[in-house]
């Protein structure tokens, strides 16, 4: 096989992940220690493409924009957290699974009252739309290398909270547990606000990132939030570990296929029906993939302890 | 009588005589209107099955109408254009068979897995799982991917034209009042209790001796099985299929119709399911983003209307 | 002889053993006690034997049968179940109907779809027997819901006969009974001896003087001394350990 394109898909799948990772990370935040499960963090996702690009426009810089962005999608999740979100902590999940669907659906028509129906492009700055070659048949967008630093930095950050700090105690303690985060002396009203928060700030911080390749639309979140939910399936729902491996094998995993997958079932079968084999496998294959590891293991790859 | 029984019987009345009479006086639309309602009545009644009866939040539904729609247009596409010759039919027979066996089989699969987890995991497994359906017909570009298919015939059946609106909805209400029987009598007998009894208690019954699994896994392909022949009825309806018609909001918005309903109780289903399309056809009189009233509602009814009108309607019962 | 026995079972919880190396038998028609202080590991045992939790290591033989890693509802169709300290029916029905679907387990499967349970004669004079048994027949028709908790204990007692297990598990029947309701269950309990194997946990030193054949004293996991209710009482080590420590 072709080793430069194995790798320029590794890194592509690599990038995949890491997107994925950035939503996965946020709901796994909001599931962990709210206990709250949230369909409209696809949503956020979508609404962090929208607000970064009318910044871009606005600021005229793609970097000043994300930054600008990123509190913004943080008030926002602050914003529905007060309004709807905490009304729903109590509730039984299918309550707070309508409920968030009916912010969903609120939102799509929202951004579609103030954006638009139609999508938006956002620009890169120059230096970042260029591509660095590697060897004379394998380049590499600069772009797709700063998706890919971003989200690791994320990453090393979240790990860092979630295993060093009093905050990160409370997700590693198994979660909801109200009593016991009041006994070591934490606001709780306003440690899940913040929660909330961060969460709508890595969801819109993913948008952000992916938009200048997808282009920011309508939709974009919900088709993602199921990807990210396999993801934290398969990792484990509540493990922030289980969500960075989850959303690695699963950004790998899927990249991969797509790209190979057609050309390993042109070997085994004929042209015509590895045409319609190959793009319906490669197109469930993250699922069956789920279906796989659930099997072994209904509870995930790494479920959090004392759940 | 018990008032639930005459509220399903006063609905299904209401639904015997009114369309065909909107349509027999000039307005078709109204038939077509009552057609969609009562074809999504079938699928929301059996997913009252197993989220209402049974606990079980499964949040894939709409993939069984999916399903049921494709094994009409799939083997319609291959008798038209030829290819898959095995496949190739017309007969509404060998469509039922499908749409049925195959949501069966689906059901059967994806249940095995899912119902062996518990509340978030089993809503998110059986989205995905749907979801993956969702993607399957998208990526099958033959019968047209995301565009869709067009069915350019219905199913044919013996004695009953599927083409004349009429006779599709007598079909269609039948197949309604056939299910609200089924799931009556299921919830009514001995296995219906073990149903109830491992959602309202799932140890107790475990150490009663239940296999809670397998009865539930049973619900499961029967509430699955009918979605598929809902979507059966939903593709010689529409005369057309889409992926978009699995969306998992498309789940989501069955969901809701069951519990706008009442969860549990034998008219919830229908009774949500109407509010659920007039109240859409309404609402897209005034606007077009009919969903931005619609989830407005669908927060205020979880924030403020605890249970829904399960919560008023048992309260009266 | 013994229906049920059990070698050298181990379950802990992180590092800290609740069941430890523990060792019991109980003979067929006997009522065996175990007694012990709060937090000795009587229901961890009673969970492990009814199959809700599976043990570390260890064995456990029901009728001539290992059934250590057996999942609960098999072990129960092995003709053993039990009872919970606290009180766990199926809310949303009558005491009627959760006795009911205790006495529709002897019918083999439940995959039966057509006739309504509540015209099924066999399934109701059985369970309306069972309540009568324990006093409640009266009561029959109300949901649990509006049951006061000492009702709830006995309508738990009547969902475990109608099983028709050969052997019950009863995790403090008499717990939170008043005097009165308390003796009514003595009574009761009295009038199954020979007919039923039990296993008994019970802190009603009254009770369990009164109605075991046979009585084990389990402390920190571990089963220190069992026999009769005159050698347990007699017993240093147990005064010690237990009842003196009370
Ligand atoms: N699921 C669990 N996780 C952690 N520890 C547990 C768990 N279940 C029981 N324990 C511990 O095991 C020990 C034994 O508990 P168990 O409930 O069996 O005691 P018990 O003898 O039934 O007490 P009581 O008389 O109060 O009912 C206790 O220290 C308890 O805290
Ligand atoms: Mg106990």
């Amino acid at each position: 096989m072709d080793f430069a394109l194995v790798f320029v898909q590794m890194l592509n799948g690599l990038q995949l992940g890491l997107l994925l990772f950035l939503v996965a990370s946020g709901l796994t935040l909001v599931f962990g220690i709210l206990d709250f499960v949230n369909l409209a963090h696809g949503s956020l996702y979508m609404l962090g493409a929208f607000v970064c690009a009318s910044l871009t426009f606005l600021t005229g810089n793609f970097l000043i924009a994300i930054a600008l962005a990123l509190p913004v999608m943080a008030v926002i999740g602050w914003g529905i957290e007060r309004v709807v979100v905490r009304q729903l902590y109590r509730r039984d999940h299918l309550d707070q699974v309508l409920g968030s669907f009916g912010l969903l659906l609120v939102f799509d028509v929202a951004v579609h009252l103030i954006w638009g129906p139609a999508g938006i492009a956002i620009p890169l700055p120059a230096w970042l739309d260029t591509h660095i070659g590697l060897a004379e048949d394998v380049v590499i967008p600069v772009y797709r290398l700063l998706i890919i630093g971003t989200g690791l930095a994320v990453a090393a950050l979240l790990f860092w909270l979630v295993h060093h700090t009093r905050f990160g105690m409370l997700i590693r303690a198994g979660a909801s547990d109200r009593t016991m985060a009041g006994a070591l002396g934490i606001d709780i009203t306003r440690l899940f606000t913040l929660v909330f928060a961060l969460g709508a700030a890595l969801a819109g911080l993913a948008g952000m990132l992916v938009a200048p390749i997808t282009e920011a639309s309508i939709g974009m979140g919900n088709s993602v939030i199921i990807t990210a939910f396999v993801v934290i399936v398969v990792g484990g729902i509540g493990s922030m570990k289980g969500a960075f491996i989850g959303a690695m094998i699963i950004g790998l995993i899927d990249t991969l296929g797509r790209s190979f997958i057609d050309d390993g079932f042109r070997l085994i079968m004929g042209t015509a029906a590895a045409e319609t084999a190959g793009p319906a496998v490669s197109a469930m294959l993250i699922y069956l993939l789920m279906a796989v590891i659930l099997a072994l293991r209904p509870q995930g790859l790494f479920p959090p302890s004392g759940r | 009588m018990r008032r639930s029984d005459l509220l399903t019987l006063t609905l299904l009345a209401l639904l015997a005589v009114l369309p065909p009479v909107f349509f027999c006086t000039g307005h078709p639309f109204y038939l077509d209107l009552a057609t969609r309602l009562v074809i999504l009545a079938i699928a929301a009644t059996s997913l009252n099955l197993v989220l209402g009866y049974g606990g079980m939040v499964s949040f894939g539904h709409a993939a069984y109408i999916g399903i049921g729609a494709y094994a009409v247009g799939i083997p319609v596409y291959h008798d038209l254009w030829g290819g898959a010759a095995w496949l190739a039919s017309t007969s509404g027979w060998v469509h039922l068979a499908l749409a049925m066996g195959l949501s069966a089989l689906f059901a059967l699969g994806t249940g095995a897995i899912s119902l062996r987890t518990r509340g978030v995991h089993f809503i998110m497994i059986t989205m995905a799982f749907a979801q993956m359906v969702y993607y399957l017909f998208v990526s099958l570009g033959t019968y047209g991917g995301d565009d869709g298919l067009v069915i350019e015939h219905r199913s044919r059946l013996p004695g009953i034209s599927l083409d004349n609106p009429l006779q599709l909805y007598g079909l269609c209400l039948a197949v309604l009042v056939a299910t609200i029987v089924i799931v009556r009598t299921i919830m009514r007998s001995r296995f219906g209790q073990v149903i109830k009894g491992a959602r309202g208690n799932e140890e107790r019954m475990a150490t009663l001796g239940y296999n809670t699994y397998a009865y539930r896994l049973t619900a499961f392909v029967i509430a699955g099985a009918i979605a598929g022949l809902s979507g059966f009825l939903m593709g010689n309806f529409t005369a057309f299929i889409s992926p978009e018609m699995m969306a998992w909001t498309r789940s989501g918005e069955l969901m809701f119709m069951v519990i706008l309903g009442g969860t549990a109780t034998t008219p919830g289903p229908l009774l949500g399911t109407l509010i659920f399309i007039v109240t859409e056809e309404l609402l897209s009189h005034y606007t077009r983003h009919w969903q931005l009233p619609f989830g407005l509602m669908l927060i205020g009814v979880v924030l403020f209307m605890r249970g829904g009108l399960t919560g008023a309607f048992r309260r009266r019962e | 002889m013994s229906l049920l026995t059990v070698r050298n079972l181990g379950k802990s919880f992180g590092g800290v053993a609740a069941t430890d190396g523990l060792s019991l038998s109980v003979d067929r028609g006997e009522i065996h006690a175990i007694i012990g202080p709060n937090g000795a590991g009587k229901t961890t045992l009673i969970a492990q034997l009814s199959g809700t939790m599976l043990p570390d290591i260890g064995t456990v033989r029901f009728n001539g049968r290992d059934i250590t890693r057996l999942s609960a509802h098999a072990r129960a169709r092995l003709g053993l179940t039990r009872s919970f300290q606290i009180t766990s029916l199926v809310p949303g029905m009558t005491a009627l109907e959760n006795v009911a679907l205790a006495a529709q387990v002897q019918e083999g499967h439940s995959f039966r779809f057509l006739r309504p349970v509540a015209r099924i004669e066999s399934l109701r004079t059985a369970a309306l027997d069972q309540l009568y048994a324990v006093g409640l027949g009266t009561r029959a028709e109300q949901p649990v819901t509006a049951l006061s908790h000492g009702e709830h204990r006995l309508v738990e007692m009547a969902v475990v006969l109608a099983t028709g297990a050969l052997l019950l598990l009863l995790d403090e029947p008499f717990a939170g009974l008043g005097s009165a309701e308390s003796a009514r269950m003595v009574a009761f309990l009295k009038t199954l001896k020979g007919t039923r194997t039990i296993l008994l946990i019970e802190h009603d030193m009254n009770a369990v003087f009164a109605l075991a054949d046979r009585i084990s004293v389990l402390v920190r996991g571990r089963i220190i001394a069992t026999g009769g209710p005159d050698a347990i009482r007699a017993s240093p080590a147990v005064r010690a350990a237990y009842l003196g420590g009370d």
